[in-house]
């Protein structure tokens, strides 16, 4: 028998200092932070952003309702208050890393092409037709002189 | 309406010497009570109101048809008529929308909206008076002329002159204001329909 690799896995885990974005109910598209697991259904969770958009008060949720990101506040202590989420929050600067990610930039852009007029979805439209020509024109050029 | 009070009137009947006024015998008390109650017409309740439009459909805005034989197009509202009733333009030349009346309950506005300003207002007043588009009906031959004639082709109705001439000068203004936005034409040319996953109770205009 050959020797077994034994590595961790790389899921994201329900842990206290996992970042979540809230799906569905009241504070649903809220970023929050897992501040104490409180059984296997529900978590307390902290949201002190400082983007009233994205922050939420502290609450239990059900598990359900949260989706976690690879973001993690490490070494966050058990059942912290909401002060030491904040200052832990901050330090990580985790605001500005889930703008930066692809899973934020998607739905700010799904949240304003929802909020565009008529007109204006019809400029997209065609904008979009616009760029699609031109990428495929210059790889029909490539393809032709390759 | 004199005679029959001259009818009822009283009238004058002497009786040996003296004359004495005596009432018309319809206007006598009945000597007894009808068997049956008179019936009593309802009084109507109702009254024609003026119709007030949509906030959103003020003139210059574009709207979407849904209905009749232009639906999905995209039209630009000049004039609120009386009655819920709209008067559009396509402009004929952009997407072959003529002059037209269209119910306002068919129809979604849209928030853009479109410079009405250098548009002839007499003209627009000319066009959404009463009877301009329902006036020239012709006569039709009726009888056994006509019953001897559906064999043959009907004739094709043609715009009148005036009327093309109308759309001219009210489209004039508008084609310029359009001309000066970017895609406002393709826009106005295209046909709007609903695709896949399309909620347009949901969607914003």
């Amino acid at each position: 028998m050959g020797d077994a690799e034994i590595k961790a896995s790389s899921w994201r885990l329900v842990e206290v200092g996992r970042v979540c974005l809230i799906h569905g109910g009241p504070s649903d598209g809220k970023l929050a932070t897992i501040v104490e697991i409180i059984d296997h259904k529900r978590a307390l969770v902290d949201g002190p952003a400082t983007d009233t958009k994205i922050a939420v008060p502290r609450q239990s949720i059900a598990l359900a309702q949260l989706i976690l990101t690879p973001l993690v506040l490490e070494k966050l202590p058990r059942a912290a208050r909401t002060g030491v989420v904040a200052a832990a929050w901050k330090k990580a600067d985790i605001e500005a890393k889930w703008q930066e990610s692809a899973w934020a930039k998607k739905r700010t852009q799904k949240e304003r092409r929802r909020a565009l007029t008529d007109f204006e979805r019809f400029k997209v439209m065609r904008l979009k037709k616009q760029a699609r020509f031109e990428v495929r024109k210059s790889l029909a050029k490539v393809k032709a002189s390759a | 309406m004199s005679a029959t009070l001259e009818a009822t009137a009283n009238q004058k009947k002497t009786f040996g010497k003296s004359t004495r006024e005596v009432p018309h015998h319809s206007q006598k008390a009945s000597k007894w009570y009808p068997a049956e109650d008179e019936a009593q017409h309802k009084k109507v309740r109702k009254s024609i109101r003026t119709s007030a439009p949509r906030s959103t459909l003020t003139p210059g805005a574009v709207l979407i048809l849904l209905a009749g034989r232009f639906r999905g197009k995209r039209v630009v509202l000049l004039s609120n008529l009386p009655q819920g009733v709209l008067l559009v333009t396509g402009p004929f030349k952009v997407n072959g929308v003529p002059l037209r009346r269209v119910n306002a309950r068919y129809v979604i506005a849209t928030s853009y909206k479109i410079d009405l300003a250098g548009l002839d207002s007499k003209k627009i007043e000319e066009v959404s008076a009463e009877g301009y588009f329902t006036a020239d009906k012709a006569e039709k031959k009726k009888g056994e002329e006509a019953f001897f004639k559906q064999g043959e082709k009907p004739e094709k109705k043609k715009p009148s002159s005036s009327r093309a001439a109308d759309q001219k000068a009210v489209d004039k203004a508008l084609l310029a204001t359009i001309k000066k936005e970017p895609f406002l034409i393709s826009y106005l040319s295209s046909t709007f329909s609903l695709r896949k996953g399309d909620r347009p109770h949901e969607m914003v205009w």
